[in-house]
């Protein structure tokens, strides 16, 4: 018996000393975040096509996707990596972590899309956080919709709107770049003004996404009492009624009031791959990839040949002005931004 | 019992004792390779990063009100919470160990269910609760009339302070009473003979006795809650900042590796000394004293009866009615009860490639969380020898204890840019495999094991070993008959914390690359990620699920010791 233990334990731990197989046939890791999707018939005809196994590897979020390339760097984890935006892009590129790569299909996606001259990494989708409001208790109230930032230290929207803390959280931090966008960090009124305001009209700031929407919007979950969220403009199609068949909540779109994130991927430095990295990236700008993009990861296609799907189509509104910061000015100013912010906040 | 002991063994012995030893260094390895390796890597990498000492973020924790006050709020904060999770759950335990009542093993496993509990999901449960529309405020606007919700509890610190105490209850109330079952009534009986009682008997021989167990579980408790993180994130609100927070928001957002570090060290300094303390104590204040089975009965007279049922209401108030708001909150839709969120959870309308069935998820998650009992009891047992140190020389030992709890105390971001910098070479690439997540799991369960056995150990009659291996019988026998039973409690406590520990983890899990073999939480958490009111359902079902799948899992577990061990 105890030997049988013993041999048990051993194997266990012995186990975990193991190095990984090699495979024969090429396959490519992604790296990536959690919030990676993709249909299963689109990624098996890129395997079909190519032949070319994709091995996913998500970890954490977008931010730490970046933290540990920069950490691995030269000796990546994966061969390609996906879902740096533009609000770590800077760090990405300081570090060194990919290698240009230009592909032949951006030919079909938009110039604003394209921020890095050296094309380290390739645009594949874009997603506005804009505000999102509960459409019955505006109608019910006589309520305005707000269409402006400044809109909102009015009384009349007290006490009703949640924000994520932009230390933490994602669409916190666009919406504290949106602010600054908006209001400045210099002059009579900064953005430092805005939200101190912002805080005497009594605003919620959550840790995350998920508090905030399901937590406290009135349109997330039952218990929520505030009917205006920060979250994305792809948020109000899956709110739409199974009754009614219209969604429950709108973004507002109006100029200045959404902020912009791109989500890129680049060719680590130091793959054995080099040219199905290359392939995997034609394909996520491909139209089949593209047009999955939607209803996988809420977020909107970059090429401009994709069709977008009936319900984000019918229900998804696309702010026309939406605001940006050049990236490299939000890594440099990232924390000193947040920290100032944080010291408003509290006190 | 310390001192060393003449040989008694025969020479046939040797062999085992050889064996033995280097068992006891496998926990040593364990740690060594997966968390002092990765742990003092990154610390380089982020201390030293042109080869020159950088210690700028000491200073700046040092010269920065704002550093200052989050140090002081997070040994504040859990300093309260350990002292009334303690207090509270001490009666709790009382009644435990003495009263006989029926569905008693059961409540004690619905009582370490929030233990697994990811913390969205607690701050669902709690929302559905006391939240401004939850069950609570809208009975009472509806009994009383009143415009708006009374409770008004949503990022206040009461609100952390009582999750804490959900979530750690249980593990104060499991450790104190696995102990006390095992002490002998004798010394309680004469107390009483002699005229002892109430208060008097509390204070001067129930607690005394009580020491061992109520520091180990102190000791635990304020571990998790100076360390807590998503509890004080969520319910607490932006004003409530840990050290966990700042740590995290370092490394992640700002990417500012030193003072990264610096906060880590800290942290973990600080969690050093503390244990440092702590097991000095534990040592000094250990009876020696012969244990014998407590026989549980029923209640006698008004004064039990109303101890009884006041324990039972405080737990079915505190520990159970949130669990229920959420399987209330994961049953209806729209006002209708349905079972349509968990219908959902095995469609993939999407089509999506990492779609996880729930089957899967829960198939995921028993694998990881069996695997990490497994080690975790393993190496958790061999440190408790290895800290109590039988003949083994005193000074080595006492710095032994405190090093095996500093996981507990490391954060999981440090750690996994730890993993990620250290085992990135092979034969220890381990980056992008699965074994990393037991790993990590086991790491944070070895101190429970430790601390549920660890009294026990110390406990085990030196004389009653002796005799045995006198009598002829080989260290296996010694060990099968006379130790585990006397630690059969206390692995069983051990064993089901260290399952919960990795049922419920999703820090690490989120730190560590891995392929997609998510478990129970991460799936939770990654529908929680989707707007959409199926998705937030799904989620709770899903949570209702995992809450399952666990209470199987105690009852199997209790049952493993009851037919494998025995009771003596």
């Amino acid at each position: 018996m105890i030997r049988r233990l013993l041999l048990f334990c051993i194997t266990i731990f012995a186990l975990t000393l193991v190095p990984a197989v090699a495979q024969e046939t090429t396959v490519l890791r992604l790296v990536t975040h959690d919030s990676f999707n993709v249909s299963e018939d689109v990624l098996s005809a890129f395997i079909d096509e190519t032949g070319i196994e994709v091995e996913i590897l998500r970890l954490g979020d977008a931010g730490q996707v970046v933290n540990q390339a920069v950490l691995t760097a030269g000796n990546p984890l994966g061969d390609v990596l996906f879902g740096v935006d533009n609000t770590f892009l800077s760090r990405a590129l300081d570090a060194d972590v990919f290698v240009p790569y230009t592909s032949d299909n951006l030919d079909s996606v938009a110039e604003q899309f394209i921020l890095d001259p050296e094309m380290r990494v390739t645009p594949i989708d874009y997603g506005d956080v804009c505000l999102n409001y509960d459409i019955a208790y505006f109608q019910d109230n006589n309520l305005a919709v707000p269409d402006s930032l400044s809109d909102l230290v009015d009384p009349e929207y007290r006490g009703l709107l949640v924000v994520q803390n932009p230390a933490t959280s994602s669409p916190g931090l666009a919406f504290l770049l949106a602010t600054i966008a908006e209001f400045g960090t210099e002059g009579d009124y900064t953005y430092l003004d805005f939200w101190a305001e912002l805080v005497a009209n009594d605003v919620l700031i959550t840790d995350g996404w998920s508090d905030a929407y399901f937590g406290f919007f009135t349109m997330g979950s039952e218990d929520g009492t505030y009917p205006l969220v920060v979250s994305y403009a792809s948020s109000p199609p899956f709110t739409v009624d199974e009754e009614t068949g219209l969604p429950t909540t709108a973004s507002i779109v109006a100029d200045g009031m959404c902020f912009r994130q791109i989500e890129f991927a680049g060719i680590l430095a130091g793959t054995e791959n080099e040219e199905a990295a290359q392939q995997l990236i034609d394909y996520m700008l491909s139209e089949p990839f593209q047009e999955d993009v939607p209803l996988q990861m809420f977020v909107f296609p970059v090429n401009e040949e994709a069709e977008l799907p009936e319900l984000f189509a019918e229900f998804s509104q696309i702010p026309e002005n939406p605001v940006t910061v050049d990236y490299g000015e939000i890594e440099a100013n990232r924390e000193q931004w947040i920290e100032a912010w944080t010291e408003t906040v509290l006190r | 019992m310390d001192r060393d002991r003449p040989p008694l063994a025969k020479p046939a012995a040797i062999g085992g004792r050889l064996l033995w030893r280097a068992l006891l260094v496998l926990p040593l390895l364990f740690l060594a390779v997966f968390f002092f390796y990765p742990l003092l890597s990154i610390f380089d990498l982020s201390l030293r990063p042109d080869g020159t000492l950088d210690l700028s973020g000491f200073w700046r924790i040092a010269s920065t009100a704002y550093y200052r006050d989050t140090v002081i709020f997070t040994v504040y904060q859990a300093t309260i919470s350990t002292v009334l999770t303690v207090g509270l759950a001490l009666p709790g335990a009382y009644v435990f160990t003495r009263f006989a009542f029926p569905g008693k093993s059961l409540l004690l496993s619905l009582a370490t269910l929030p233990f697994v509990l990811p913390t969205v999901v607690v701050a669902a449960a709690f929302m559905a609760l006391i939240g401004p529309r939850g069950f609570v405020n809208t009975a009472l606007m509806d009994a009383f009339n009143l415009e708006s919700a009374p409770l008004q509890l949503m990022q206040t610190l009461e609100l952390v302070l009582i999750v804490h105490v959900f979530y750690n209850y249980a593990v104060a109330l499991r450790i104190i009473a696995s102990y006390w079952m095992h002490l002998s009534t004798r010394v309680e009986d004469a107390a009483r003979m002699l005229g002892a009682s109430g208060w008097r008997l509390w204070w001067t021989v129930r607690l005394p006795l009580l020491r061992p167990a109520i520091l180990a579980a102190a000791a635990l408790v304020f571990i998790f809650t100076f360390t807590s993180f998503g509890i004080v994130l969520i319910l607490g609100g932006i004003r409530f900042a840990t050290l966990e927070v700042q740590i995290y928001y370092q490394a992640r957002s700002v990417f500012n590796l030193p003072l990264a570090a610096a906060l880590s060290l800290v942290q973990i300094g600080f969690m050093f000394l503390m244990m440092l303390v702590y097991t000095r104590l534990q040592r000094r204040l250990t009876v020696d004293i012969s244990s014998a089975q407590r026989v549980a009965r029923r209640p006698q007279g008004w004064r039990e009866w109303s101890l009884l049922v006041g324990n039972l209401v405080f737990i079915g108030v505190m520990l159970l009615t949130p669990l229920l708001a959420l399987v209330a909150r994961s049953l209806v839709e729209d006002g209708m009860l349905t079972l349509n969120y968990y219908a959902r959870l095995s469609q993939n309308p999407a089509g999506s490639v990492l779609f996880v069935p729930p089957l899967q998820a829960v198939g995921n998650s028993i694998a990881f969380a069996g695997i990490t009992t497994v080690l975790a009891v393993v190496l958790g047992l061999l440190t408790a020898y290895l800290v109590a140190g039988r003949g083994r020389s005193r000074s080595l030992t006492r710095w032994l204890d405190p090093l095996f709890m500093l996981p507990l105390a490391t954060s999981a971001v440090t750690l996994g840019f730890g993993f990620l910098i250290a085992l990135d070479t092979p034969p220890l690439d381990l980056r992008a495999s699965w074994v990393l997540v037991p790993i990590a799991h086991t790491l944070v369960a070895i101190p429970f094991v430790v601390r549920s056995v660890l009294p026990a150990v110390r406990a085990i009659p030196p004389s009653v070993t002796e005799a045995a291996q006198m009598l002829g019988a080989s260290p296996w026998r010694v060990w099968r008959y006379i130790d585990l039973p006397l630690l059969s409690r206390g692995l069983v406590v051990g064993a089901t914390f260290a399952f919960t520990v990795s049922m419920g983890e999703f820090g690490a899990s989120l730190f560590v690359a891995r392929p997609d073999n998510p478990t129970l939480p991460i799936v939770i958490f990654r529908l929680l990620g989707q707007p959409g009111a199926v998705n937030y359902g799904q989620a709770l079902a899903l949570s209702v699920i995992l809450l399952l799948v666990c209470l199987v899992s105690f009852v199997l577990i209790e049952r493993v010791r009851t037919l494998g061990v025995g009771e003596f």
